[in-house]
């Protein structure tokens, strides 16, 4: 193979003529960071409230949030890209509809949207995990002491699930900031987008991918980090899991 | 004056009925001991007198609030009725002091300084004073299990239901438990107490529900229980677990 290696690529002037190689790449890196925290802090809290509904005793609160997941766990997430980016604005009124065509950066809100709803899915899978493996007299000593079913929820069954599922929930979090380069499909200029970009234009396809990949690693491995060092921070003392309490 | 009052309740699974036709009444003052063989429908009896368990037939007054009502605000209700589990049922996330405070607050709307006296106050009763700061993993089951006594107390309940509170605990322990609660009945708290100590009941029960198969099959006072059990199967439930 006849490659002509050329770290010196990043310092020469990208085509585009917004600064170097290098500086679109940071430039890639900050929306890949921006989309996926968003998308991730989007998936938190929906996903957290639709896990805690899913373990509600009202039969139809729970059809309708298991439906929920399915429907944004079933759909691949391209095609959900496709959907909110593309579909979305043909189906709303035409005032809309264009509004949302010409809205500046609707590829970062699009992806945000389509990543977030995807990745809620599966938070609420683990988050229904989570609490329903909690031992069944915690809810009934909460409920015993007089605490609604909201309170119940609030200060006992979420925080305790929550503490449970710190691990799973590390790897979502690491799964978004991977995901997050299907939004180059819909011209979120990301970090896969920006070595795609360099790659076409300079030919030094391994330099570009070297340089995406090390970047997705530094992210992730910060996630990583951070999630063991939350995973003490909440350890709480002298548990240890037990199993189902007898009865 | 009847503090509880169980009329002809009934209760299914599905097809299969645990409850079947109980009737009793606990005084105020009283302690009444529930006792029969596991799966007779005691610990599912006394889950009916806080709304836990509901039931399909029959009336449970406390206080003369109907628990089965649809119109009474049961967590209200149940924040007057303190409950004791067999697994001691803590929140594992929360400081020992966090545990008796969480319901004065959220519940009672005291604020915190009211509550962490009252919490302080009854850790000092149960002898555990000390273990505020602790988390409960970090206790052993009997003082766990005090521990659960001193969050239900927090409440200031107008009766305390027990739910086997020392059938989870090792041998050496029970004591500790048995000892918080023989002090509670004798301070004149409304007691109901599923439970096979039979110590406890010989020393404070005034009355003793013996149960089988959902059926309320004897309910007597102490010493008639003890003295002559009228059914056979009381009989032969106590010759076997005194003989021991």
């Amino acid at each position: 193979m006849h490659y002509h290696w050329n770290w010196g690529i990043f310092f020469e002037m990208s085509p585009e003529g917004t600064g170097t190689y290098l500086e679109t790449f940071v430039w890639g890196f900050g929306w890949t960071v921006a989309t996926s925290l968003s998308a991730w802090i989007m998936a938190l809290v929906l996903g957290c409230i639709v896990g805690v509904l899913r373990t509600t005793s009202s039969p139809w609160v729970v059809r309708i949030a298991n439906g929920y997941v399915e429907l944004f766990r079933n759909i691949p997430l391209i095609v959900q890209m496709f959907l909110w980016y593309f579909v979305l604005p043909e189906l709303v009124p035409v005032g809309i509809g264009d509004w949302l065509k010409q809205l500046p950066d609707a590829a970062f809100y699009n992806a945000v949207i389509a990543l977030g709803f995807f990745t809620s899915a599966r938070v609420a899978e683990q988050v229904r995990a989570g609490i329903q493996s909690i031992p069944r007299g915690q809810r009934a000593a909460a409920t015993a002491l007089g605490l609604t079913g909201l309170q119940t929820y609030r200060y006992v069954l979420v925080p305790m699930a929550l503490r449970i599922i710190v691990p799973p929930l590390t790897s979502e979090f690491m799964n978004v900031v991977k995901n997050s380069a299907v939004g180059l499909t819909i011209g979120l200029v990301e970090l896969t987008g920006r070595a795609r970009a360099m790659q076409e234009f300079s030919f030094q396809v391994f330099e570009a991918f070297t340089a995406a990949t090390l970047a997705y690693v530094l992210i992730t491995i910060s996630i990583v980090l951070l999630m063991r060092w939350l995973e003490r921070r909440v350890a709480i003392p002298g548990f240890i899991a037990r199993a189902g309490a007898a009865h | 004056m009847a503090m509880i009052e169980i009329r002809h309740v009934s209760k299914w699974y599905g097809e299969f009925q645990v409850l079947s036709d109980c009737s009793t009444e606990v005084n105020q003052g009283d302690v009444v001991v529930v006792c029969g063989p596991s799966g007779s429908g005691k610990s599912t009896l006394i889950k009916c007198v806080n709304g836990l368990e509901p039931f399909q037939q029959g009336e449970v007054i406390v206080d003369n609030i109907s628990v089965g009502d649809p119109k009474t605000r049961l967590p209200a209700l149940r924040a007057r009725i303190g409950m004791v589990f067999q697994n001691f049922e803590l929140f594992p996330h929360m400081t020992v002091l966090d545990n008796l405070n969480l319901a004065q607050i959220k519940v009672l709307g005291r604020d915190l300084a009211a509550a962490q006296e009252r919490s302080r106050a009854l850790l000092k009763r149960v002898g555990l004073e000390a273990q505020a700061p602790k988390h409960p993993g970090q206790l052993s089951g009997g003082q766990q299990q005090r521990v659960a006594i001193a969050r239900a107390l927090a409440m200031d309940p107008i009766a305390m239901l027990f739910d086997e509170p020392t059938s989870a605990l090792d041998p050496e322990m029970i004591n500790e438990v048995l000892e918080v609660m023989v002090a509670l009945a004798n301070e004149g708290m409304t007691m109901m107490v599923v439970t096979h100590e039979m110590g406890f009941a010989r020393q404070v029960a005034d009355r003793v529900i013996f149960m089988d198969e959902g059926r309320i099959v004897e309910d007597a006072t102490r010493d008639e229980f003890f003295g002559s059990p009228r059914s056979e199967r009381a009989q032969q439930f106590l010759s076997k677990i005194l003989r021991h």
